[in-house]
């Protein structure tokens, strides 16, 4: 059971899931951070500043946890699937190349000027610093989710002697998933964001922060979610029929379809058996699933059995896509009422503070339910029809994927635990600090000296 | 001229530079946090001394991305043989670069009662992390055997990699620091010079002696008297760097960049020789730059790209260099 190949796939989604954390908010994060630095240098109102500066914080320790586990991945390629880059690195080359040259170096390197340089550089080269580690990390996005979804609907090649070769870069790069995907984990990020921001805002209104800055974070997050999430159901339903016209078996899988019918329920619950090859305990509305992905009460969805033998494993991609659409309801829910409440200027009371503490990581939450699906979703293929997972795997003795599997666990769990530990102190810390220091009312808006507690050291980024 | 001829040459070339550029760079943030002191009294120093390389490291970090990325897409052949044999460095380099990635930040903004802790992760990290850099390129010079013989060599040269880090390190807190500390990196400077020498000449003596094809490629004429160039100047620099480490600090802080200067023509001529000893062999004695190639064409849209971006990417890094000019202790707000 436990052979090179399952622990090598076990540990790469290990890596990728942890990795994913930290982008998926510091894409959304960092254009927060610059509409936050942009409203601060047109009102000049400190309040701006107090808030980026939390923020900022925050967003460091997420680009340094992000970093750390990209670079790992780099080296993932060619110590656990070599098979990869002989089959099909002519189209991943080029692509992570161009990630790494137009993406990489241009967030590293603004990052500095971003987080050190407020001092030392004039407030607009510090706003244009922030706006390029923003164009950074999209365009990281940009190019990791070509390949991801190249993988999935590869397109503008051609095989010759089991190697591919580009036809078309124009078709590789905007091959047919791709658009849907983008978007989809572009505002995913936003969500992921935007719940992220309110929880940690509410943990600290509730713990007795009376400054603004939390209350004025707190808004823009929650008036961010009303727009996304609503807009992330819209986006999310393109995606899957796109998925239906290129992927049916992904599909099948995700609504728990076995047999080819008109007229599919939409399965609430149930539990899939793959050794009977039927579903247990289904709970289901009838014809919906048919009506939401053909768009008519009697669709054809394909079945399950029509890909015998080719289709992905059903339990994990089953409930992985409830997880993501039940917190997808979730979001909607609770970003429309309590933005409502904030819009009819009332303070959120103790139990709605409290409910978006819950929600502070839900967006993890879904983005990797997400992920699940749509990746354990193109099982058994790592290219679809083109390399099977199973014959890009790495010769390497079973004992070292084993042993590296397990520490990459052990410092994950670390790593996670001091994040989330971190985020907590830095918020308490925060409670504590008074509104505005004298200096940071100075006209200019950039001579911003540190800080609230006068004995911090060289290394803390601005503010707290 | 943009051809599967001369292709391949560029791309090693330009995954050459990278990691030349990236053992300088992230050598010298690395060298900071293995001499990171960790005395209970000695908090101020060790904060001044990674304000230093604050602003940088992320950046730093990334030369080793574009130099294992470039042959991961140039190379792929010799990237998954490489790093088939080298699964457990790799491995243990990686959780090193982690470990010490986060401390980084962690120290900054987690509860005091931690901060001892993630100092030492960092320079725990960063010895790890040159440790198994030093030992992936003695299994380079070796052709990745894990006989007792090599084995030893890849130790030396694990100890190698250290003492030049630090040295390098050393060097760049000279030019960042003052008073006290400038001092104390200045001791460091000295020490981890002459123990870097003897790395050096270690290293240069075995090689030859294990790898007949390296040894036959630097005593060949008449190139011999050529090469014999790269090993002079490089004994020359390390002594020249000697006596000016011992009349250092001068008024007005006169020379506090030349040491690092010198210590980077060390590392640039160690590299050469290193290049030299191998070119145009991609794995040694196993495969050449042309064999391990990626298909010409990928190879062509990258270096078109990278024509674009890589000056680019060198401006802005100046400019980053430039904002943060002078020393370190200005970092801190008071």
């Amino acid at each position: 059971m436990l052979d090179t190949l399952m622990l090598s796939r076990m540990q790469f989604a290990a890596n990728i899931s942890f990795h994913i954390l930290f982008p998926t908010i510091n894409i959304a994060l960092c254009w927060v951070l610059l509409y936050f630095k942009v409203k601060h240098d047109r009102t000049q109102n400190p309040v701006w500043m107090r808030i980026y500066r939390f923020w900022v914080k925050v967003f460091a320790l997420s680009f340094a946890m992000g970093v750390v586990s990209g670079i790992t991945m780099s080296f993932q390629f060619g110590t656990n699937w070599p098979g990869y880059m002989e089959t099909v690195g002519n189209i991943a080359g080029p692509l992570l190349g161009y990630e790494v040259l137009t993406a990489f170096f241009l967030e590293a390197t603004f990052l500095g000027v971003m987080l050190f340089g407020i001092n030392r550089v004039s407030s607009r080269v510090h706003t244009f610093s922030t706006l390029m580690v923003a164009i950074g990390t999209s365009f990281s996005a940009f190019w990791i989710l070509a390949l991801d979804s190249w993988m999935q609907t590869p397109a503008g090649f051609e095989m010759r002697d089991g190697v591919a070769y580009v036809t078309s870069w124009w078709d590789v790069i905007f091959n047919p998933s791709f658009p849907y995907r983008l978007a989809h984990m572009l505002i995913a990020s936003g969500l992921t964001t935007a719940f992220f921001i309110a929880g940690i805002s509410a943990y600290r209104l509730r713990k007795g922060d009376t400054k603004l800055a939390p209350k004025v974070a707190l808004k823009t997050a929650l008036y961010m979610a009303a727009v996304l999430a609503p807009l992330q159901a819209f986006v999310g339903d393109l995606h899957g029929l796109n998925t239906l016209e290129h992927q049916p078996q992904k599909v099948a899988a995700m609504e728990g379809v076995w047999e080819t019918q008109e007229g599919a329920p939409l399965l609430l619950f149930a539990i899939p058996d793959e050794e009977s090859r039927e579903n247990h305990f289904e709970i289901g509305i009838p014809k919906l699933a048919s009506l939401i992905l053909t768009h008519e009460m009697d669709g054809e969805i394909k079945g399950l059995n029509d890909f015998e033998g080719d289709h992905p494993p059903v339990k994990a991609v089953f409930f992985s896509f409830r997880v993501m659409v039940g917190i997808g309801v979730v979001m909607i829910i609770v970003a429309w009422y309590f933005s409502y409440l904030t819009y009819k200027n009332k303070s959120l009371v103790h139990w709605q503070l409290r409910t978006l503490e819950i929600l502070t990581f839900s967006g993890w939450v879904a983005v990797l339910a997400g992920w699940y699906v749509t990746e354990i979703g193109r099982q058994p293929w790592l290219v679809t029809g083109v390399l099977a997972t199973a014959d890009a795997v790495t010769t390497q003795p079973t004992g070292n994927v084993l042993a590296s599997f397990i520490t990459y666990l052990c410092v994950y769990a670390g790593l996670l635990w001091a994040y989330i530990h971190t985020l907590r102190v830095m918020a308490r810390k925060s409670i504590t600090v008074e509104e505005f220091e004298t200096k940071e009312l100075s006209p200019t808006g950039n001579t911003l000296a540190n800080n609230a507690t006068p004995n911090k050291h060289a290394t803390e980024p601005q503010g707290a | 001229m943009i051809n599967e001829e001369t292709l391949p040459i560029i791309f090693i070339g330009l995954m050459g530079l990278s990691v030349l550029i990236y053992a300088i760079l992230d050598g010298y943030d690395l060298g900071v946090g293995i001499l990171l002191p960790m005395g209970a009294d000695q908090e101020n120093d060790r904060d001044i001394m990674i304000a230093s390389i604050g602003p940088f490291w992320d950046a730093n970090e990334t030369w080793l991305v574009l130099a294992v990325g470039l042959m991961l897409i140039a190379f792929p052949a010799a990237h998954s043989l490489a790093f088939y044999h080298l699964y457990i460095p790799v491995f243990i380099l990686l959780v090193g670069l982690i470990v010490r990635g986060v401390s980084f930040d962690f120290r900054a903004k987690a509860a005091v009662d931690f901060k001892h802790t993630w100092d030492w992760l960092f320079k725990l990290g960063s010895l790890l992390t040159t440790l198994a850099q030093g030992f992936m390129l003695g299994q380079f010079v070796m052709g990745f055997s894990y006989t007792p013989a090599s084995i030893a060599f890849c130790l030396l040269s694990a100890f190698g990699v250290t003492v030049a880090y630090s040295y390098l390190g050393a060097a760049w807190l000279i030019m960042k620091t003052e008073d006290e500390l400038q001092s104390k990196s200045i001791r460091w400077a000295l020490w981890c010079g002459r123990l870097a020498l003897i790395g050096v000449i270690a290293v240069s003596i075995v090689n030859p002696m294990i790898n007949s094809e390296v040894y036959s490629r630097w005593f060949a004429m008449p190139l011999v008297m050529f090469v014999l160039l790269i090993p002079t100047v490089c004994f020359l620099a390390f002594v020249w760097n000697d006596l000016l480490l011992r009349r250092l600090p001068k008024p007005n802080d006169r020379y506090c960049y030349g040491p690092f200067l010198l210590v980077v023509v060390i590392f640039t001529l160690c590299f050469i020789g290193l290049a030299f000893s191998f070119f145009p062999y991609i794995i040694p004695n196993e495969l050449t730059v042309w064999e391990a190639a990626s298909d010409v064409e990928t190879l062509k849209v990258i270096f078109y790209g990278a024509v674009v971006v890589i000056p680019i990417i060198l401006m802005y890094t100046i400019f980053a260099y430039r904002v943060f000019h002078g020393k370190a202790t200005s970092l801190r707000y008071h």
